[in-house]
């Protein structure tokens, strides 16, 4: 009885995905520890992060398709609108103006555009699939634009970074032509020294400077990244030991349980740690790309297959930014990282993508 | 554009070689980050490493413990004690005045405290703590202790300090410590010994504390301590100990000098006392002194201009630095060199009609006695301190021959004691007259020079030396005030060994002729009879005056006292027991007048203390007579009541 209501529980969820998931919240639940020196209510906080986010993952997964493809457009027009509120209303926090004060409580529109925007793209190319022309490769475009505008106004770096990741993904495995690629990569190019001096914050543009040179401004702004870096280099092959790490535990690293915790964790379990993390995501991933693809609807493909590419770029931005290849960009390390609303839009994405793989009678192709 | 029907299936293979590209560029990006890390974890894992250990360890300085300076019996002249002080790391603490405003709630801070830290502030760099307030009471630091978190960059720390429980009696021998100045920085950068004193405030700036820095200071340890990114200590992983410095033994006495600076009195002046078997330095005064605790911890400006400016300059060392004419003091020397290189046979005799005057000159060169001295032979010469008959010994000699002779005693060079700052006098030739002020040599200049006026300047320090050649029977040994120190390893005790500066080879003949003449000052007749009267010993001593001038005063004359100050200088030297010496001194005394009237006196009571352990009585009204009554039930250098730290007499 319990087992049968168990079996229909777990029905939609990918066995070989969850048990990679689980390994990494395994290794997120350990390095968070040793970054919060063990300290229980922080550990108990990202527990109760994880559940609630295990749970979102396990809702979502009972989700159909058509259900997601039903809220795609009243979910992406609900987020421009409060994305519109911020950007009249919003409060001002560390000179962004990123959150919405409701009275009750304070909310980040941003955050739920990570997923509503290739959602919403993904319905966009479902919709127009037979009759699909270059037209809706602009519509599509704009559709992105719209939000990302408004983010990077606020201003949020990484989040409109990310954010024109993941539509751009639906763009790309929509089929966007490679023509439009390769020009869209010469303008880009030939944008970038003009986005440099107009569209980029002092802040923003120090922290890529920084990143050239860390030791221009080694108490500033290059202070994490050189502490970061020692923390990485420091940990040599096989690491300083799980609670070892002198940079993390004698307080030198900055943001240690947040957007920096992958310089915890190398410092502690070094190149082979890091070698077994990587396996990790690279694992995620393809095992993501592979549901992905057995998804039975186009909506389906288009917006799994984001979500995974997604996932793995906010990894490769985060290492890549604690390794000092990046610049500083606020993303934490997906699903390593302690902070519940990354976690819980992670693991929903994770709902969705198994949702998509595992509905397949439902929707006819 | 016109809308094209997609076929599904081609559709699907599309998003499959899309995917698969995807595919691709995560394998190539991840393989990306994987060498970025075999590069900073394999390759350059050393380099980081390194930055790593840098960040966490810090080498602490743990400075070790200054030696004590003891006197012959063990008595402690310079010790260490620990105490809390409350110290300020500036760049830490905000608003100073508000932080002191603040802390003076809490402890008590003085106007001084505030003028001393600000002085302190001005001379270091920000990053250094500074102390505020020195001392603090067990009460004091635990109240702070309590409200520390209101008080960033603020410590209580436990630190020694120095003190010198006699105060101003060894101001001038001792001397003292002082916080580390910026020209010490340089010596000790210059000298290569700038790591050595990482974790040291202070350095010794005057006496033995300044000669012997080297010794007394010991060797600093470190302290290999893992830190925290603010810099906290968070556990000692290492250390290599500090060495304390070398414990000092001095051949002074502290209750000699406490007699010899006691019976000076009111009286301006230095005496220096030797010990003639070793040149051990005994006592050394010099008055007035100051009282050296006021600067280890810095001194105000105030009280140090005080004590700079002052009339009666307690900070200059007398005994070294302070040179005078030696007057009548160099006339038994004056009679030894006539005797040795032939110009007076011990028979010879003038006649003193109470002048002196050169061939072919009216200028009358007037004997202290106006109506003179009579018949004179040189042993007379002596006891009466006949001017007239060295007139015209100087004459006959020539001032080459007599600086040449007194050279030999150590007039005119330093005595080599074991004290910096020391002034060489001068010992007055014609090439050193053309020298200095390009003019030739007048030989009435020699005439003067006889008496031990003109040129001539000695300090009390070589006029000692001079009394301990006589004593010896020339044999002259470098003046010491370091007889032992102790090896802070072993633990063993060293003993300096008595350094011989020279021998001055003198026919005994002559030496005994001398010698009996200046046991005859003391005796009546003489002219320090009276200082001689009832001795239970035998003294030989030399009576001298010089005549005032105004180079030892100093800039600062005071109008109502220039009268008093123009009184001249009374100088005695001897030796005693003349059979076997035990001391041999010199004494000084400013504007003192006549030295057998004053200086003598202070000289008997000296040396009556140092053979006999009599102390000296003084007049009721003089301020120490309280002290004196109750000392008197002590007894005198001879018991062996010493301390444990004394030092064995003969072990040498």
């Amino acid at each position: 009885m319990i087992a049968r209501l168990l079996k229909r529980l777990f029905a939609h969820l990918d066995g070989p995905l969850m048990g990679l998931l689980a390994l990494l919240l395994l290794v997120s639940a350990a390095t968070v520890f040793s970054a919060s020196s063990g300290n229980p209510d922080k550990m108990l906080a990202h527990l109760a992060n994880m559940g609630i986010a295990l749970g979102a993952l396990l809702l979502m997964s009972h989700t159909p398709p058509q259900r997601l493809m039903q809220f795609a457009l009243p979910v992406y027009v609900l987020g421009l609108l409060l994305l519109l509120g911020v950007a009249l209303f919003g409060v001002v926090v560390n000179g962004s103006r990123r959150w919405l004060d409701l009275g009750v409580t304070r909310i980040q529109p941003s955050e739920l555009m990570r997923l509503a925007v290739p959602m919403m793209l993904a319905w966009y190319f479902h919709y127009k699939q037979a009759t699909l022309s270059a037209k809706d490769f602009f519509i599509a475009g704009a559709l992105l634009i719209l939000p990302v505008g408004f983010i990077a106004k606020q201003p949020d770096l990484g989040t409109t970074l990310l954010i024109t990741a993941s539509g751009f993904y639906v763009l790309y495995l929509a089929g966007l032509s490679w023509k439009v690629l390769a020009g869209g990569g010469v303008a880009l190019a030939a944008a970038l020294p003009l986005a440099w001096s107009n569209l980029l914050h002092d802040y923003q543009r120090q922290r890529v400077l920084t990143l050239i040179d860390p030791t221009s401004d080694p108490l500033g702004a290059g202070y994490h990244i050189i502490q970061a870096t020692i923390a990485v280099g420091s940990g040599g092959m096989a690491g300083k030991g799980w609670m070892q790490g002198t940079q993390t535990h004698l307080d030198f690293l900055p943001e240690r349980s947040t957007d920096f915790i992958f310089a915890v964790y190398s410092e502690e379990f070094g190149l082979v740690g890091n070698l077994v993390l990587l396996l990790l995501y690279g694992a995620i991933v393809g095992r993501g790309l592979w549901l992905a693809a057995s998804a039975p609807s186009l909506f389906g493909r288009l917006l799994a297959g984001a979500i995974v590419l997604t996932f793995f770029t906010y990894a490769f931005v985060n290492m890549g930014m604690v390794s000092g290849i990046l610049p500083v960009v606020g993303v934490p390390l997906p699903l390593v990282s302690y902070g519940g609303t990354s976690m819980l839009t992670v693991l929903t994405g994770f709902g969705i993508l198994m949702s998509m793989a595992t509905h397949k009678k439902l929707v006819k192709t | 554009m016109r809308p094209r029907l997609i076929n599904p299936e081609e559709e699907f293979q599309r998003y499959r070689r899309r995917m698969e590209i995807a595919g691709v560029m995560v394998v190539v990006m991840l393989l990306g980050l994987f060498s970025r890390f075999v590069w900073l974890q394999v390759i350059q894992y050393d380099r980081y490493h390194a930055l790593a250990e840098n960040n966490r360890i810090a080498l602490v300085p743990a400075p070790p413990s200054r030696g004590v300076i003891y006197d012959r019996m063990g008595t402690v002249l310079a010790h260490n004690y620990s105490a809390y002080t409350l110290e300020v790391t500036p760049s830490k603490a905000g608003n100073l005045d508000e932080l002191m405003d603040g802390l003076a709630q809490i402890v008590t801070i003085e106007a001084g405290d505030r003028k001393r830290f600000r002085k302190l502030l001005a001379e270091s760099k920000n990053f250094e703590s500074i102390p505020l307030r020195n001392q603090l009471s067990e009460e004091e630091a635990a109240r702070f202790a309590v409200n520390r978190y209101r008080f960033p960059g603020v410590e209580v720390k436990a630190r020694m300090f120095r003190q010198y429980p006699f105060g101003e009696s060894f101001a001038h021998v001792v001397g003292y410590i002082g916080r580390i100045g910026e020209r010490d920085v340089a010596r000790l950068e210059a000298e290569g010994l700038a790591a050595n004193y990482k974790g040291s405030d202070h350095i010794g700036k005057l006496g033995v504390e300044a000669s012997y820095e080297k010794w007394l200071h010991g060797r600093t340890g470190i302290e290999k301590v893992e830190t925290d990114s603010g810099g906290r200590a968070v556990r000692v992983l290492a250390r290599t100990e500090p060495v304390s410095g070398h414990n000092l033994w001095l051949h002074l006495d502290s209750r000699l000098q406490q007699v010899a600076e006691r019976v000076f009195g009111d009286y301006r002046g230095a005496l220096v006392a030797l010990d003639p078997r070793n040149g051990g330095v005994l006592a050394l005064v010099s008055k007035p002194g100051f009282d050296p605790n006021l600067f280890v911890d810095g001194i105000d400006a105030a009280t140090w201009k005080d004590l700079n400016d002052a009339f009666e300059r307690p900070l200059i060392n007398r005994a070294l630095r302070g040179v005078y004419p030696p007057g009548s003091t160099i006339k038994p020397f004056m009679a030894l060199a006539g005797l040795e290189l032939g110009v007076r046979k011990p028979g010879d005799t003038i006649v003193d009609p109470g002048y002196f005057s050169l061939p072919g000159s009216s200028h009358r060169y007037r004997d202290w006695k106006k109506d003179g001295h009579g018949v004179v032979d040189l042993k007379k010469s002596i006891t009466v301190s006949c001017d007239t008959y060295y007139y015209g010994l100087a004459r006959e000699m020539g001032i080459e021959r007599m600086a040449a002779f007194l050279g030999q005693f150590g007039f005119g060079q330093k005595s080599g004691v074991d004290l910096d700052g020391e002034l060489a006098g001068l010992l007055p030739t014609p090439e050193w007259k053309q020298r200095r002020f390009k003019r030739p040599w007048w030989p009435g200049e020699t005439v003067i020079a006889g008496i031990g006026q003109g040129y001539m300047l000695t300090s009390p320090m070589q006029l000692a030396v001079a009394a301990m050649a006589l004593a010896n029977d020339g044999v002259l040994y470098k003046p010491q005030l370091v007889r032992a120190w102790q090896d802070p390893e072993s633990g063993r005790i060293h003993y300096a060994a008595p350094q011989v500066m020279g021998k001055i080879p003198l026919s005994p003949r002559n030496l005994q002729l001398v010698k009996e003449a200046m046991i005859d000052v003391m005796r009546p007749g003489g002219t320090a009879a009276g200082a001689g009267a009832g001795a239970p010993y035998l003294i030989a001593g030399k009576t001298g005056t010089a005549q005032v001038k105004s180079i030892q005063q100093g800039s600062s004359y005071d109008a109502r006292r220039t009268a008093a100050h123009h009184r001249d200088h009374a100088l005695f030297i001897a030796y005693a027991p003349a059979d076997n010496p035990k001391i041999a001194l010199a004494v000084m005394v400013e504007n003192g007048g006549h030295g057998g009237s004053t200086a003598a006196p202070i000289a008997r009571k000296v040396m009556d203390y140092w053979l006999l352990g009599k102390l000296p009585t003084l007049s009721v009204s003089e301020e120490g007579a309280a002290e004196t009554a109750e000392e008197a039930e002590d007894s005198g250098p001879t018991d062996d009541t010493a301390s444990p730290l004394a030092l064995p007499e003969d072990s040498q």
